[in-house]
């Protein structure tokens, strides 16, 4: 497993497997993507540095544990729930700025409870295969 | 703002709570202190919907803002917002109760977050208007309640939880093939949308056998007769706070389904009237068969869950608006009175230090007050006048003699017999025989061993459901109000379905 | 398309069925696996299959034609397949647990009911 091909390919395929879920993240409204998909490819780069490097290095790379990440998401993700609320709307109304912010598109509370979305999935994504691999 | 989302508070304030606790992972003290505020507080949010339709008004709320039938509505009818304040009566109960009986490495790997994730569950599928939320709703109750019955990780747990899991994802797996036999047949999920599109299918066959899936996967949940059989093997191992909240909740959660799905969309024809009596017949039997050869107290509470299933079945299975106001209230009773029972269950044991009730003894003697505390959940259970587990059973007894079903009420009246003989050993085997010998197990923390505040704990939820379950049979006709409103929502469906779809024409082809 | 996507669903149900049934612990995972699969692709199936037809509403209409590829089937997909994800990675590690706790892959071995004093 930790060849020497495979590990410099991992380091560098680590910010690009970031990068490109944060791209699925963003064009998720319209185009297939979303916080899902998102979460699942970035907690894919993390289990791959670790398969190259040892788990160990990956918890120091990521410096938080990824059980921590869970509440912050899910926070997130009601916060943007319940945004409409305070309007008198309905749990869950999409509310959308008036105009688009340039690269990103056109921002709504819709994006905030993706990023939720993505970063429940990847704490939970990285729980589970980091527990179940210590424990083997 | 607050009069469309009021529905759908109860749901929010379980999740921010969750989320709260996940903040606090490793403070228990802290957990428990928001916990039983929480717990507290949900109470008073689930009154005021109680409150709001309590006089016949239904509430909608449709998620996103789509109009029905196309997004998520969330209802609240009198049926639901009971259930909603029962459920949070219950978990507040519950978590007074655990704050001292779980153990401390036990609360470490999440107690409290799971446990009002699980309450959200509950609470979701009791407010949803949609049947695919349903089912979400139902994963979201099961993947919390996984977490409980491993939690601890003992052999006998392990066990327990293969066949738990094994059985409720089947079960899950039976619903949604269901759902999408149903969604591919109406083209709808909406509840009260499917009610009128089911009438208007052209192949009835397909739809009988829709609601017999739907039958079978609430069937394994709520412990129907000849799928009930993982519920013995798994609800004794947990600890008795976690078995408390799964013997008043889990099983109810299937049978409010039950009702609600069978008669909103599935009205029951002859032979599925027929079907199910006999169904509730045999739950009835063999579950009060399982609880007399028993002699573990915890078993035995096990087998009566599956027993008391089938007044609630038989009360369905009648289809009457008598019967079915019979089966609600025996619903209501049956969720505070099985909570408690199973935190009695904790008590006994954390006096005597004994699952065996050979070797206990000696508490009426010991503890003479408490064990009058423990006799009232006790004899409301068996039905003793004017108790509340009396006033449900007149209906249910009077409706299947007048609808002709004899079979039924003889199995009625077996199943009271059985509870009351079962009850009476676990009585003066635990309460009124000589302590034989009092053997002290060091790992145990005796109730006299406890101070004054921890007893406290133990004392108050059961004190608390006692007195609810007192007024349910004093204050009877109150009871009765209530689940007569309930029967004849349950049986004419128009307010309901005129409440979710409005006046919006629903004739876009699917 | 339909013929073989029913022959695929039956095999995936059949299959599921009947590893569930068999007494290895893992075969029963993989049963569930391939259960909850199934389930999803009946979905699919049942949701009607339509190739070319997205749902959007002309600018001259005010509703949808007749036939059109439904999105809800898709939605109910996702959500099932997220949700089967989480009980599948529970089933795995409880396996692996059952495993280290009860020592054994044989269903007929777990059967122990006895008590712990550990309420």
């Amino acid at each position: 497993m930790k060849h020497l091909t495979f590990r410099t390919a991992a380091s560098f395929l680590l910010p690009l497997l970031l990068l490109f879920s944060v791209f699925i993240l963003l064009r998720g409204h319209y185009l297939p993507g979303g916080g899902f998909v998102g979460g699942i490819i970035a907690s894919i780069a993390f289990v791959l540095h670790a398969f190259a490097f040892g788990l160990g290095q990956t918890r120091k790379l990521l410096r938080i544990r990824p059980m921590g990440l869970m509440p912050v998401g899910l926070a997130l993700a009601v916060f943007a729930a319940v945004l409409p609320l305070f309007q008198g709307l309905p749990l869950l109304t999409g509310l959308w700025l008036s105009k688009p912010i340039p690269v990103i598109g056109l921002v709504g509370n819709a994006l905030l409870f993706d990023l939720g979305v993505y970063i429940v999935v990847l704490g939970v994504a990285l729980t589970i295969i980091f527990s179940i691999s210590e424990a083997v | 703002m607050m009069t469309i989302n009021l529905i759908i508070l109860p749901v929010l304030l379980q999740f921010s709570l969750a989320i709260l606790l996940l903040f606090f992972w490793r403070r228990i003290f802290t957990q428990k202190i928001i916990s039983i505020a929480g717990s507290i507080l949900s109470i008073v949010v689930s009154a005021s919907l109680f409150s709001a339709v309590y006089d016949g008004e239904i509430l909608t709320m449709q998620a996103g803002n789509w109009g029905p039938p196309f997004g998520i509505t969330f209802v609240a009818d009198t049926f639901s917002a009971t259930m909603v304040l029962l459920a949070s009566i219950s978990a507040a109960a519950v978590t007074v109760f655990s704050s001292v009986t779980i153990k401390r490495a036990r609360m470490k790997f999440g107690y409290f977050p799971s446990f009002h994730f699980l309450v959200m569950g509950l609470n979701g599928a009791f407010l949803t208007g949609d049947i695919f939320n349903l089912y979400v709703w139902f994963e979201v109750i099961i993947i919390s309640s996984f977490v409980f019955i491993t939690l601890g990780g003992k052999k006998v747990q392990i066990e327990g939880a293969v066949k738990y899991f094994t059985l409720n994802f089947l079960a899950s797996m039976i619903f949604l093939t269901a759902i999408a036999v149903l969604y591919g047949l109406a083209g709808s999920l909406n509840m009260a949308d499917l009610a009128g599109k089911i009438k208007t299918i052209q192949n009835q066959g397909l739809v009988q056998v829709t609601a017999i899936l739907f039958l079978v996967g609430f069937g394994i949940k709520s412990a129907m007769f000849p799928l009930y059989f993982w519920l013995p093997d798994s609800y004794h191992t947990p600890q008795a706070a976690i078995s408390s909240i799964f013997a008043g909740l889990l099983t109810k959660v299937g049978i409010y389904a039950l009702l609600r799905v069978f008669s909103l969309i599935f009205i029951p024809d002859a032979f599925m009237k027929s079907l199910i009596v006999i169904l509730a017949a045999m739950t009835l039997i063999s579950g009060g068969l399982g609880a007399v050869v028993q002699t573990n107290m915890r078993k035995m509470f096990s087998y009566l869950i599956v027993c008391h299933i089938g007044y609630m079945i038989g009360g369905l299975g009648m289809f009457t608006v008598a019967a079915l106001s019979g089966a609600v209230f025996y619903l209501i009773h049956d969720i505070i009175i099985k909570t408690n029972l199973f935190l009695v269950g904790g008590l006994v044991y954390k006096i005597s230090g004994e699952l065996n009730m050979k070797r206990m003894g000696g508490i009426y003697a010991n503890y003479p007050l408490l064990s009058l505390l423990i006799a009232v959940p006790l004899f409301s259970l068996i039905g003793v006048p004017p108790l509340s587990g009396f006033w449900p059973k007149i209906n249910l007894f009077s409706e299947s003699f007048t609808t002709a079903n004899y079979f039924l009420l003889g199995s009625f009246i077996f199943g009271s017999i059985i509870t009351l003989s079962v009850l009476a050993r676990f009585w003066s085997e635990a309460f009124w025989k000589k302590w034989e010998h009092p053997v002290r197990k060091p790992h145990i923390r005796y109730y006299d061993q406890m101070p004054q505040s921890e007893r406290a704990m133990l004392i108050i939820p059961i004190l608390f459901l006692s007195f609810i379950s007192l007024y349910m049979g004093l204050g009877a006709e109150n009871i009765f109000r209530l689940s007569n409103q309930i029967a004849s929502e349950l049986i004419d469906t128009s307010a309901y379905i005129n409440a979710v779809l409005g006046s919006v024409t629903t004739n876009v082809t699917p | 398309m339909e013929i073989i996507l029913a022959v695929i669903v039956g095999l995936l149900y059949a299959s599921g069925i009947y590893l569930m049934l068999r007494r290895s612990l893992v075969k029963l995972v993989v049963g569930l696996v391939l259960l909850g699969n199934g389930v999803n692709l009946l979905i699919f199936l049942l949701g009607g299959l339509v190739r070319g037809k997205p749902p959007l509403i002309p600018d001259t209409a005010t509703y949808l034609g007749q036939v059109y590829a439904d999105p809800v089937p898709q939605a109910l997909i996702l959500t099932a397949i997220v949700i089967s994800f989480g009980l599948q990675s529970f089933a795995i590690v409880l396996i692996k647990r059952t495993y280290v706790v009860v020592n054994t892959d044989d269903m007929d071995q777990i059967h122990s009911t006895e008590e712990d004093d550990d309420y």
